[in-house]
Protein backbone atom coordinates (compact mmCIF):
# COMPACT_ATOMS: atom_id res chain seq x y z
CA UNK A 1 0.00 0.00 0.00
CA UNK A 2 1.40 3.05 -1.05
CA UNK A 3 2.23 6.02 1.20
CA UNK A 4 -0.35 8.19 -0.17
CA UNK A 5 -3.53 5.40 0.16
CA UNK A 6 -2.95 4.98 3.58
CA UNK A 7 -2.90 8.68 4.35
CA UNK A 8 -6.34 8.96 3.35
CA UNK A 9 -9.14 7.18 5.44
CA UNK A 10 -12.78 7.92 3.58
CA UNK A 11 -13.76 11.21 2.18
CA UNK A 12 -11.96 14.67 3.46
CA UNK A 13 -12.98 16.28 6.53
CA UNK A 14 -15.66 18.92 5.79
CA UNK A 15 -13.98 22.28 5.86
CA UNK A 16 -16.15 25.14 7.77
CA UNK A 17 -14.42 27.96 8.93
CA UNK A 18 -16.90 29.51 10.70
CA UNK A 19 -16.39 29.32 14.85
CA UNK A 20 -20.20 28.53 15.70
CA UNK A 21 -21.87 25.34 15.11
CA UNK A 22 -23.32 24.47 12.09
CA UNK A 23 -26.62 23.93 13.51
CA UNK A 24 -26.46 26.78 15.60
CA UNK A 25 -25.06 29.30 12.97
CA UNK A 26 -28.23 27.84 10.65
CA UNK A 27 -30.60 28.85 13.46
CA UNK A 28 -28.76 32.51 13.53
CA UNK A 29 -29.82 32.79 10.21
CA UNK A 30 -33.32 31.93 10.58
CA UNK A 31 -33.67 34.16 13.19
CA UNK A 32 -32.24 36.79 11.21
CA UNK A 33 -34.42 36.32 8.51
CA UNK A 34 -37.76 36.80 10.68
CA UNK A 35 -35.87 39.76 12.02
CA UNK A 36 -36.12 40.73 8.97
CA UNK A 37 -39.70 39.22 7.99
CA UNK A 38 -41.14 41.08 11.54
CA UNK A 39 -39.17 44.07 10.65
CA UNK A 40 -41.00 44.70 7.56
CA UNK A 41 -44.49 43.95 9.68
CA UNK A 42 -43.50 46.67 12.09
CA UNK A 43 -42.80 49.05 9.05
CA UNK A 44 -46.02 48.79 8.09
CA UNK A 45 -47.19 49.08 11.78
CA UNK A 46 -45.21 52.51 12.14
CA UNK A 47 -46.84 54.28 8.91
CA UNK A 48 -49.97 53.51 9.45
CA UNK A 49 -49.74 54.56 13.28
CA UNK A 50 -48.05 57.70 12.03
CA UNK A 51 -49.32 58.64 8.66
CA UNK A 52 -53.47 58.28 10.36
CA UNK A 53 -52.68 61.21 12.95
CA UNK A 54 -55.03 59.62 15.23
CA UNK A 55 -54.89 58.35 18.49
CA UNK A 56 -53.68 54.91 19.20
CA UNK A 57 -55.82 52.65 18.61
CA UNK A 58 -58.27 54.94 16.51
CA UNK A 59 -61.93 55.36 17.74
CA UNK A 60 -63.57 52.93 18.07
CA UNK A 61 -61.48 50.22 18.24
CA UNK A 62 -60.11 48.90 21.42
CA UNK A 63 -57.70 46.58 22.43
CA UNK A 64 -57.87 43.96 25.00
CA UNK A 65 -54.63 45.30 26.97
CA UNK A 66 -55.18 43.50 30.21
CA UNK A 67 -55.63 40.19 29.05
CA UNK A 68 -52.84 40.59 26.59
CA UNK A 69 -50.61 41.90 29.53
CA UNK A 70 -51.82 38.39 31.59
CA UNK A 71 -50.40 36.56 28.72
CA UNK A 72 -47.53 38.55 27.84
CA UNK A 73 -47.05 37.57 31.82
CA UNK A 74 -47.60 33.34 31.47
CA UNK A 75 -45.20 33.78 27.71
CA UNK A 76 -42.25 35.61 29.35
CA UNK A 77 -43.11 32.90 32.46
CA UNK A 78 -42.44 29.94 29.69
CA UNK A 79 -39.18 31.24 28.84
CA UNK A 80 -38.22 31.12 32.31
CA UNK A 81 -39.29 27.46 32.48
CA UNK A 82 -37.43 27.15 29.26
CA UNK A 83 -33.87 28.12 30.52
CA UNK A 84 -34.64 25.82 33.77
CA UNK A 85 -35.15 22.66 31.97
CA UNK A 86 -31.84 23.36 29.77
CA UNK A 87 -29.85 24.22 33.31
CA UNK A 88 -31.55 21.26 35.44
CA UNK A 89 -30.22 19.04 31.95
CA UNK A 90 -26.72 20.72 32.19
CA UNK A 91 -26.23 19.78 35.53
CA UNK A 92 -27.84 16.11 34.87
CA UNK A 93 -31.41 16.48 36.18
CA UNK A 94 -33.28 14.67 33.57
CA UNK A 95 -36.32 15.64 35.47
CA UNK A 96 -35.72 19.06 35.88
CA UNK A 97 -35.58 19.24 31.87
CA UNK A 98 -38.86 17.13 31.49
CA UNK A 99 -40.62 19.42 33.94
CA UNK A 100 -39.10 22.67 32.15
CA UNK A 101 -39.77 21.19 28.71
CA UNK A 102 -43.43 20.62 29.41
CA UNK A 103 -43.93 23.83 31.87
CA UNK A 104 -43.05 25.50 28.54
CA UNK A 105 -45.25 23.69 26.26
CA UNK A 106 -48.51 23.96 28.08
CA UNK A 107 -47.88 27.82 28.56
CA UNK A 108 -46.64 28.22 25.38
CA UNK A 109 -50.04 26.52 24.34
CA UNK A 110 -52.17 28.56 26.90
CA UNK A 111 -50.77 31.64 25.48
CA UNK A 112 -52.08 30.89 21.92
CA UNK A 113 -55.43 29.25 23.07
CA UNK A 114 -56.29 32.85 24.31
CA UNK A 115 -55.02 35.04 21.63
CA UNK A 116 -57.16 33.39 19.32
CA UNK A 117 -60.13 33.14 21.99
CA UNK A 118 -59.27 36.73 21.96
CA UNK A 119 -59.13 37.52 18.40
CA UNK A 120 -63.20 35.97 18.42
CA UNK A 121 -64.06 38.78 21.31
CA UNK A 122 -62.38 41.85 19.63
CA UNK A 123 -65.60 43.07 17.08
CA UNK A 124 -62.94 43.72 14.51
CA UNK A 125 -61.93 42.02 11.39
CA UNK A 126 -58.80 42.43 9.55
CA UNK A 127 -60.63 43.56 6.64
CA UNK A 128 -61.47 47.00 9.32
CA UNK A 129 -59.10 49.44 7.92
CA UNK A 130 -55.58 49.30 8.08
CA UNK A 131 -55.83 49.32 11.98
CA UNK A 132 -57.68 45.99 11.61
CA UNK A 133 -55.13 44.79 8.62
CA UNK A 134 -52.17 45.81 10.84
CA UNK A 135 -52.96 44.70 13.87
CA UNK A 136 -53.94 40.41 13.18
CA UNK A 137 -51.19 40.69 10.44
CA UNK A 138 -48.61 41.24 13.56
CA UNK A 139 -50.33 39.74 16.24
CA UNK A 140 -50.99 36.78 13.86
CA UNK A 141 -47.34 36.49 12.24
CA UNK A 142 -46.19 36.10 16.18
CA UNK A 143 -48.82 33.30 16.95
CA UNK A 144 -47.99 31.69 14.01
CA UNK A 145 -44.25 31.98 15.36
CA UNK A 146 -45.35 30.26 18.58
CA UNK A 147 -47.53 27.78 16.84
CA UNK A 148 -43.64 26.77 15.03
CA UNK A 149 -41.92 27.03 18.55
CA UNK A 150 -44.74 24.78 20.08
CA UNK A 151 -44.04 22.37 17.41
CA UNK A 152 -40.55 22.73 18.38
CA UNK A 153 -40.97 22.25 22.13
CA UNK A 154 -43.32 18.99 21.37
CA UNK A 155 -40.94 17.13 20.08
CA UNK A 156 -37.94 18.13 22.51
CA UNK A 157 -40.39 17.59 25.28
CA UNK A 158 -41.35 13.45 23.63
CA UNK A 159 -37.74 12.96 23.24
CA UNK A 160 -37.18 14.36 26.51
CA UNK A 161 -39.73 11.95 28.34
CA UNK A 162 -38.05 9.40 26.22
CA UNK A 163 -34.92 9.24 27.82
CA UNK A 164 -33.10 11.50 25.62
CA UNK A 165 -30.33 14.03 25.89
CA UNK A 166 -27.32 14.07 28.66
CA UNK A 167 -25.10 16.88 29.90
CA UNK A 168 -22.92 16.30 27.33
CA UNK A 169 -25.56 16.41 24.27
CA UNK A 170 -28.99 18.63 24.27
CA UNK A 171 -28.43 20.78 21.24
CA UNK A 172 -31.99 19.31 20.69
CA UNK A 173 -33.28 21.53 23.52
CA UNK A 174 -30.63 24.20 22.82
CA UNK A 175 -32.16 25.12 19.40
CA UNK A 176 -36.06 25.51 20.52
CA UNK A 177 -34.55 27.55 23.59
CA UNK A 178 -33.02 29.88 21.02
CA UNK A 179 -35.79 29.84 18.37
CA UNK A 180 -38.49 30.04 21.77
CA UNK A 181 -36.66 33.06 23.81
CA UNK A 182 -36.58 35.06 20.04
CA UNK A 183 -40.45 34.16 20.09
CA UNK A 184 -40.43 35.86 23.41
CA UNK A 185 -38.71 39.02 21.94
CA UNK A 186 -41.02 39.50 19.40
CA UNK A 187 -43.73 39.36 21.81
CA UNK A 188 -42.58 42.03 23.92
CA UNK A 189 -42.04 44.42 21.70
CA UNK A 190 -45.31 43.84 19.88
CA UNK A 191 -47.36 44.17 23.10
CA UNK A 192 -45.30 46.83 24.18
CA UNK A 193 -45.54 49.28 20.82
CA UNK A 194 -49.00 47.91 19.62
CA UNK A 195 -50.81 47.30 23.05
CA UNK A 196 -49.39 50.16 25.44
CA UNK A 197 -47.58 52.91 23.71
CA UNK B 1 -19.11 41.66 18.14
CA UNK B 2 -20.97 38.32 19.67
CA UNK B 3 -24.93 37.67 18.30
CA UNK B 4 -27.19 37.30 20.96
CA UNK B 5 -28.55 34.67 19.58
CA UNK B 6 -25.66 32.56 20.03
CA UNK B 7 -26.86 30.17 22.72
CA UNK B 8 -29.87 29.84 24.57
CA UNK B 9 -28.01 31.15 27.78
CA UNK B 10 -27.49 34.20 25.45
CA UNK B 11 -30.87 34.42 23.86
CA UNK B 12 -32.55 34.06 27.63
CA UNK B 13 -29.67 36.93 28.94
CA UNK B 14 -30.88 39.00 25.87
CA UNK B 15 -34.57 38.23 26.60
CA UNK B 16 -33.74 39.67 30.33
CA UNK B 17 -32.52 42.89 28.68
CA UNK B 18 -35.43 43.12 26.10
CA UNK B 19 -37.87 42.78 29.43
CA UNK B 20 -35.88 45.53 31.21
CA UNK B 21 -35.66 47.54 28.06
CA UNK B 22 -38.93 48.00 27.42
CA UNK B 23 -40.09 48.04 31.04
CA UNK B 24 -38.53 51.15 31.87
CA UNK B 25 -39.55 52.77 28.04
CA UNK B 26 -43.47 51.80 29.63
CA UNK B 27 -42.56 53.04 33.14
CA UNK B 28 -41.54 56.10 32.19
CA UNK B 29 -44.03 56.46 29.51
CA UNK B 30 -46.79 55.91 31.97
CA UNK B 31 -45.49 57.95 34.39
CA UNK B 32 -43.86 60.83 32.70
CA UNK B 33 -45.59 61.31 29.66
CA UNK B 34 -44.67 60.96 25.82
CA UNK B 35 -41.27 62.69 26.11
CA UNK B 36 -40.69 60.92 29.00
CA UNK B 37 -40.45 57.61 27.50
CA UNK B 38 -38.64 58.76 24.79
CA UNK B 39 -35.68 60.14 26.22
CA UNK B 40 -36.37 57.04 28.42
CA UNK B 41 -35.29 55.23 24.96
CA UNK B 42 -32.68 57.23 23.20
CA UNK B 43 -30.63 56.90 26.57
CA UNK B 44 -31.00 53.04 26.74
CA UNK B 45 -29.80 52.58 23.26
CA UNK B 46 -27.62 54.90 23.06
CA UNK B 47 -26.21 53.02 26.58
CA UNK B 48 -26.94 49.68 25.25
CA UNK B 49 -24.80 49.96 21.66
CA UNK B 50 -22.05 51.76 23.47
CA UNK B 51 -21.96 48.68 25.74
CA UNK B 52 -22.63 45.89 23.40
CA UNK B 53 -19.58 46.66 20.96
CA UNK B 54 -17.43 47.48 24.04
CA UNK B 55 -17.79 44.46 25.62
CA UNK B 56 -17.00 42.82 21.90
CA UNK B 57 -13.44 44.67 22.21
CA UNK B 58 -12.53 43.23 25.41
CA UNK B 59 -14.29 39.85 25.09
CA UNK B 60 -11.40 36.97 24.77
CA UNK B 61 -11.73 34.75 21.20
CA UNK B 62 -12.90 31.60 21.50
CA UNK B 63 -9.69 29.04 21.07
CA UNK B 64 -8.79 26.81 18.39
CA UNK B 65 -7.09 23.51 18.95
CA UNK B 66 -6.30 21.88 15.61
CA UNK B 67 -6.49 18.37 15.10
CA UNK B 68 -3.39 16.38 15.04
CA UNK B 69 -2.45 15.37 11.10
CA UNK B 70 0.36 13.28 9.87
CA UNK B 71 2.55 10.57 10.99
CA UNK B 72 5.01 10.68 14.11
CA UNK B 73 8.21 11.36 12.20
CA UNK B 74 6.33 14.17 10.07
CA UNK B 75 6.41 18.01 11.56
CA UNK B 76 3.79 19.94 9.98
CA UNK B 77 4.50 23.75 10.06
CA UNK B 78 2.19 26.81 8.96
CA UNK B 79 4.19 29.58 7.77
CA UNK B 80 1.98 32.84 7.43
CA UNK B 81 3.96 35.77 6.37
CA UNK B 82 3.52 38.18 3.15
CA UNK B 83 6.65 40.41 2.13
CA UNK B 84 9.09 38.68 4.33
CA UNK B 85 8.58 34.98 3.64
CA UNK B 86 11.92 35.15 1.85
CA UNK B 87 13.78 36.17 4.41
CA UNK B 88 16.76 34.30 5.42
CA UNK B 89 16.22 34.41 9.20
CA UNK B 90 12.62 33.14 7.98
CA UNK B 91 14.27 30.42 5.74
CA UNK B 92 17.00 29.39 8.98
CA UNK B 93 13.79 29.84 11.39
CA UNK B 94 11.89 26.30 9.44
CA UNK B 95 15.03 24.47 8.92
CA UNK B 96 15.80 24.34 12.43
CA UNK B 97 11.90 23.47 13.08
CA UNK B 98 12.25 20.38 11.06
CA UNK B 99 15.33 18.81 11.40
CA UNK B 100 14.99 15.68 12.56
CA UNK B 101 11.75 15.15 11.14
CA UNK B 102 9.83 14.94 7.69
CA UNK B 103 8.98 18.42 6.96
CA UNK B 104 5.31 19.40 5.61
CA UNK B 105 5.42 22.99 5.27
CA UNK B 106 2.65 25.06 3.99
CA UNK B 107 3.43 29.15 3.77
CA UNK B 108 0.20 31.28 3.62
CA UNK B 109 0.27 34.45 2.04
CA UNK B 110 -2.76 36.18 3.31
CA UNK B 111 -4.17 38.50 0.40
CA UNK B 112 -4.11 42.10 2.05
CA UNK B 113 -6.14 44.60 1.08
CA UNK B 114 -7.45 47.96 1.88
CA UNK B 115 -10.41 48.00 3.88
CA UNK B 116 -12.49 50.07 0.89
CA UNK B 117 -11.36 47.58 -1.35
CA UNK B 118 -12.33 44.86 0.57
CA UNK B 119 -16.00 45.99 1.39
CA UNK B 120 -16.62 46.44 -2.37
CA UNK B 121 -14.82 42.53 -3.36
CA UNK B 122 -12.22 44.22 -5.32
CA UNK B 123 -9.80 41.56 -4.33
CA UNK B 124 -8.15 40.17 -8.01
CA UNK B 125 -5.07 42.70 -7.75
CA UNK B 126 -4.65 41.47 -3.91
CA UNK B 127 -4.61 38.10 -4.77
CA UNK B 128 -2.52 38.36 -7.54
CA UNK B 129 0.00 39.83 -5.56
CA UNK B 130 -0.28 37.97 -2.68
CA UNK B 131 0.60 34.94 -5.38
CA UNK B 132 3.18 36.38 -7.08
CA UNK B 133 4.94 36.99 -3.35
CA UNK B 134 4.09 33.25 -2.74
CA UNK B 135 5.99 32.00 -5.92
CA UNK B 136 8.82 33.78 -4.79
CA UNK B 137 9.28 32.38 -1.69
CA UNK B 138 8.70 29.31 -2.49
CA UNK B 139 11.05 29.37 -4.91
CA UNK B 140 13.94 31.09 -2.39
CA UNK B 141 12.32 28.37 -0.12
CA UNK B 142 13.16 25.38 -2.44
CA UNK B 143 16.64 27.09 -3.46
CA UNK B 144 17.52 27.06 0.62
CA UNK B 145 16.55 23.15 0.69
CA UNK B 146 12.91 23.70 2.35
CA UNK B 147 10.65 22.51 0.42
CA UNK B 148 6.86 23.92 1.04
CA UNK B 149 3.63 24.31 -0.70
CA UNK B 150 1.91 27.65 -0.81
CA UNK B 151 -1.45 29.23 -0.83
CA UNK B 152 -3.26 32.56 -0.77
CA UNK B 153 -5.23 33.15 2.36
CA UNK B 154 -7.66 35.18 3.71
CA UNK B 155 -6.86 39.36 3.64
CA UNK B 156 -7.01 38.84 7.90
CA UNK B 157 -4.00 36.88 8.90
CA UNK B 158 -6.15 35.83 11.67
CA UNK B 159 -8.82 33.92 9.75
CA UNK B 160 -5.99 32.91 7.15
CA UNK B 161 -4.27 30.84 9.84
CA UNK B 162 -7.51 29.54 10.82
CA UNK B 163 -9.03 28.63 7.40
CA UNK B 164 -5.17 26.79 7.16
CA UNK B 165 -5.28 25.18 10.26
CA UNK B 166 -8.52 23.39 9.25
CA UNK B 167 -7.40 21.97 6.43
CA UNK B 168 -3.63 21.76 6.95
CA UNK B 169 -3.43 21.31 10.83
CA UNK B 170 -0.29 22.47 12.39
CA UNK B 171 2.40 21.22 15.15
CA UNK B 172 3.62 24.89 14.94
CA UNK B 173 2.84 28.41 13.51
CA UNK B 174 5.82 30.64 12.25
CA UNK B 175 4.47 33.91 11.92
CA UNK B 176 6.99 35.97 9.95
CA UNK B 177 6.69 40.15 10.19
CA UNK B 178 8.49 43.10 9.67
CA UNK B 179 10.70 44.44 12.73
CA UNK B 180 8.66 46.65 15.35
CA UNK B 181 8.23 50.11 13.79
CA UNK B 182 7.62 49.13 10.34
CA UNK B 183 5.54 46.10 11.53
CA UNK B 184 1.71 46.87 10.67
CA UNK B 185 1.27 43.32 11.63
CA UNK B 186 2.81 43.63 15.33
CA UNK B 187 0.78 47.29 15.37
CA UNK B 188 -2.38 45.69 14.55
CA UNK B 189 -1.71 42.85 17.46
CA UNK B 190 -1.51 39.64 15.10
CA UNK B 191 0.63 37.45 17.20
CA UNK B 192 -1.01 38.58 20.15
CA UNK B 193 -4.25 37.96 18.53
CA UNK B 194 -2.92 34.34 17.28
CA UNK B 195 -1.48 33.46 21.09
CA UNK B 196 -4.93 33.76 22.28
CA UNK B 197 -6.41 32.06 19.69
CA UNK B 198 -4.66 28.90 18.48
CA UNK B 199 -4.02 26.00 20.79
CA UNK B 200 -0.67 25.54 18.77
CA UNK B 201 3.40 26.53 19.27
CA UNK B 202 3.49 30.06 17.72
CA UNK B 203 6.94 31.39 16.85
CA UNK B 204 7.52 35.06 16.03
CA UNK B 205 10.25 35.62 13.22
CA UNK B 206 11.35 38.75 12.99
CA UNK B 207 13.27 39.12 9.40
CA UNK B 208 14.63 42.49 8.41
CA UNK B 209 14.46 42.75 4.81
CA UNK B 210 16.17 46.05 4.64
CA UNK B 211 19.58 44.61 6.46
CA UNK B 212 19.44 41.59 4.97
CA UNK B 213 19.68 43.18 1.03
CA UNK B 214 22.11 45.53 2.99
CA UNK B 215 24.16 42.46 3.60
CA UNK B 216 23.56 41.42 -0.24
CA UNK B 217 24.66 44.31 -1.66
CA UNK B 218 27.98 44.76 0.67
CA UNK B 219 28.52 40.90 0.17
CA UNK B 220 30.36 41.30 -3.12
CA UNK B 221 32.77 43.81 -2.00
Amino acid sequence: MSAHTEAHHGPPEAHQSSRVDARVLGMFLFIASEVMLFGSFFTAYFFVRVSGHQPWPPHPFHLPVFVAGINTAILVTSSFTMHWGLTSIKRGNRAGLQAGLLLTFLMGLTFLLTQIREYSRLGFAPSDQAFGTIFYCLTGLHGAHVFVGLMLLLFATIRAFRGHYTPEAHQGVEIPGIYWHFVDVMWIVVYSTVYIL
Amino acid sequence: MRNPFRSEAEAYRFLLLTIGYFGAILIATLAGGKWAGLAIFAGLTLAGLYWFFRRGESERPVQTAPRRRGGEDERRILVIANETVGGATLRETIRERTAGYRANVLVVSPALNSPLKHWVSDEDAARAGAQQRLDASLARLRESGVEAEGEVGDGNPLQAMEDALRTFGADEIVISTHPEGRSNWLERGVVTGARERFVVPITHVVVDLEAESEDVRQAPT
